[in-house]
């Protein structure tokens, strides 16, 4: 099998035992990416240079028979949120365009300690709001399957380059979906963990009671080997996980002995593509025929999902994003222009003798603020703020937030029952596969219900993990989910690859150009 | 609930951003439809359910009180957009 295609478990063995070497590896992705991104658009930025740098060294050292992490020489893709000292970091934002974080992402510095090759930073929605990646400031990313549809979003950039075979290993973030719904969409594998697994320090927050940091890989024996090297308690992030780091990349080949799965009676509702759904019924008979038990579960709030997580979540960003305000970094308004306009406005209101216009006119500062984030912000990342602004605002915190948050208990309640007679609860990842670009945008209350089947793991908290379980007529791939209890990722990883080790969906590769 | 366009621009400067009139009245149908959709939440009672604000229990993490190495002058002004040798500049705030 070729370099680009193979799986990371077997570039490292490869690498381990001298038949090939990182820089090889590291030019093969590089050769890829020069062939393919031109179409598929996934990176924002390659690290030409400092992988192949980072390659070279790795491969000196392994041949002066240093002891080397255990992802040595693998290149990794990087969503660009990340911060990466001295390298831009811009969440895809006009804001962030040239901003250059002083300080590496702790999930950064833990690939780096691993002897990871960061080969590039990748497209995404602008700040992780969205489903498309068609909300991006900076680049458009398409399906390496059908280069007129979406990659999905918001982990976009970082699902599309594993499909084109650009990078065996990458990065994402999920907040409602945005792992496992672009995994779906592009035919790879996605684990969200449990909240806390993955340290958020120097991840730019979304929603900080909603993001998690993943693994995105071809196969789930990659996504265990990732996970364990980016997991782990950090004193950074006080929500991190004050737990044992399990050995995933061991663990994910035991088969599990009577399993049992949940099938989610809600996820087979209205708006499902009738090709999902007999891909997902499929996949739950492979799963039976692997030995699983499967039952129906109900989770009888899951529909009131979308709404809970589209009051909390832009609450979160309007609270998050305030820090973008152009005065200490990100982008800032011409100010003699905006000083202009100001003295302009202010000369018609006194000629016309408005004390009240005059009265609410604003302070030079503060149009500096507005103007800045006008000016940097791009429309969905506005409209949340604007959400969240007024779910918040006085008079209305109870009727909104305080609701979502009470819902968002019954949420999880509803999961906990489940779990009490299922190992794991299975469905589909997303009601339908990718669709063509530009056909959602003008409707964003319709983009929002794609999450639907995602959106409740990350409310309750919980891991959960898309794997490709097929293909519509189109040609487009199909993502199965499963979602367990708090701290089951092995559980996840390991039923992810009993069901690779039966199926040939995650083999195959799409054609480009 | 249907949001004004009067609401939408109160918001908006709550929200530190400036809109254009053509994006005020897309922004007030939208914000209109999305409000829409998410009251579907007052037909739950949710009387004496306790609000979950995180996913997992949240607990007071202390640091040592210790002194630690953090950036420097030059590192933390590195990215201002505008800035003097010690200082980040903004327009002036005071004498308006």
């Amino acid at each position: 099998m070729s370099l680009i295609h193979a799986s990371a478990a077997q570039l490292l063995t490869q690498l381990e035992s001298g038949e090939i070497t990182s820089v090889e590896l590291t030019k093969a992705c590089l050769a890829q990416i020069d062939a393919a991104d031109k179409q598929v658009g996934a990176f924002l930025k390659v690290m030409r240079d400092s992988a192949l740098e980072q390659a070279e060294s790795v491969d000196a050292r392994r041949k002066k028979g240093e002891k080397l992490g255990r992802l040595a020489g693998v290149p990794v893709a990087i969503k660009d949120l990340l911060c990466t000292q001295g390298e831009t970091t811009t969440c895809a934002s006009k804001m962030l365009e040239n901003f250059v974080p002083p300080y590496d992402a702790t999930v950064i510095a833990k690939l780096k300690a691993a002897d990871a090759v960061l080969i590039g930073k990748t497209n995404m929605d602008e700040f992780a709001m969205g489903g498309s990646t068609e909300n991006s400031a900076l680049g458009v990313t398409r399906n390496p399957w059908d280069l007129k549809c979406v990659p999905g979003g918001s982990s976009g950039g970082a699902a599309a380059c594993l499909a084109a075979s650009m990078a065996p290993l990458s990065i994402g973030t999920d907040t409602g979906g945005s792992i496992r719904q672009p995994a779906s969409f592009c035919g790879v594998v996605g684990l969200k963990p449990t909240y806390g697994v993955v340290s958020r320090f120097g991840l730019i927050a979304f929603a900080s009671s909603l993001d998690q940091i993943g693994p995105m890989a071809r196969t789930a024996e990659d996504a265990a080997i990732l996970l364990e090297a980016i997991a782990g308690y950090d004193p950074h992030d006080s929500t991190s996980a004050n737990v044992k780091t399990p050995a995933y990349s061991q663990s994910v080949k035991q088969p599990l002995k009577g399993l049992r799965l949940g099938v989610v009676k809600e996820h087979f509702g209205e708006g499902l593509d009738s090709e999902v759904e007999q891909a997902t019924r499929e996949a739950i008979h492979v799963y039976k025929s692997l030995g699983a038990t499967v039952s129906d579960v109900s989770l009888p709030h899951s529909k009131y999902g979308i709404a809970v997580y589209y009051i909390i979540a832009p609450s979160e960003a309007s609270s998050n994003l305030a820090r973008f305000d152009g005065a200490h970094y990100g982008h800032r308004t011409d100010e003699a222009a905006m000083l202009e306009q100001l003295a302009q406005e202010r000369a018609a209101l006194e000629a016309a003798g408005d004390e009240a216009g005059l009265a609410k006119l604003d302070t030079s500062l503060v149009r500096m603020y507005r103007q800045s984030r006008a000016e940097g912000f791009g429309p969905e990342v506005k409209r949340r703020i604007m959400l969240g602004t007024y779910t918040l605002s006085a008079g209305y915190y109870d009727a909104y937030y305080l609701k979502a948050l009470k819902v968002r208990r019954l949420i999880r309640q509803d999961y906990d029952a489940a779990f009490k007679n299922v190992d794991l609860v299975i469905g589909p990842t997303a009601p339908t596969p990718s669709f063509a670009a530009g056909t959602k945008t003008d409707d964003p209350l319709s983009m929002y219900l794609g999450d639907l089947y995602t959106v409740t793991a990350n409310l309750a908290g919980i891991g959960g993990i898309s794997i490709p379980c097929g293909f519509s007529k189109s040609g487009l791939p199909i993502g199965l989910q499963l979602q367990g209890p708090p701290l089951a990722e092995e559980r996840l990883l390991q039923a992810a690859h009993m069901f690779q080790t039966a199926t040939d969906w995650h083999e195959r590769r799409p054609e480009l150009s | 609930m249907s949001l004004s366009q009067d609401d939408v621009k109160k918001v908006s400067l709550l929200a530190r951003l400036l809109l254009t009139e053509e994006e005020l009245t897309t922004m007030t149908g939208q914000m209109s439809d999305i409000v829409g959709y998410v009251e579907q939440l007052n037909e739950l009672d949710t009387t004496g359910v306790e609000p979950m604000a995180h996913a997992v229990e949240q607990f007071n993490v202390f640091a040592a009180d210790e002194r630690a190495p953090s950036l420097s002058r030059d590192e933390a002004l590195a990215n201002a957009p505008k800035r003097d040798d010690e200082c980040f500049r903004v327009p002036a705030v005071l004498g308006e």
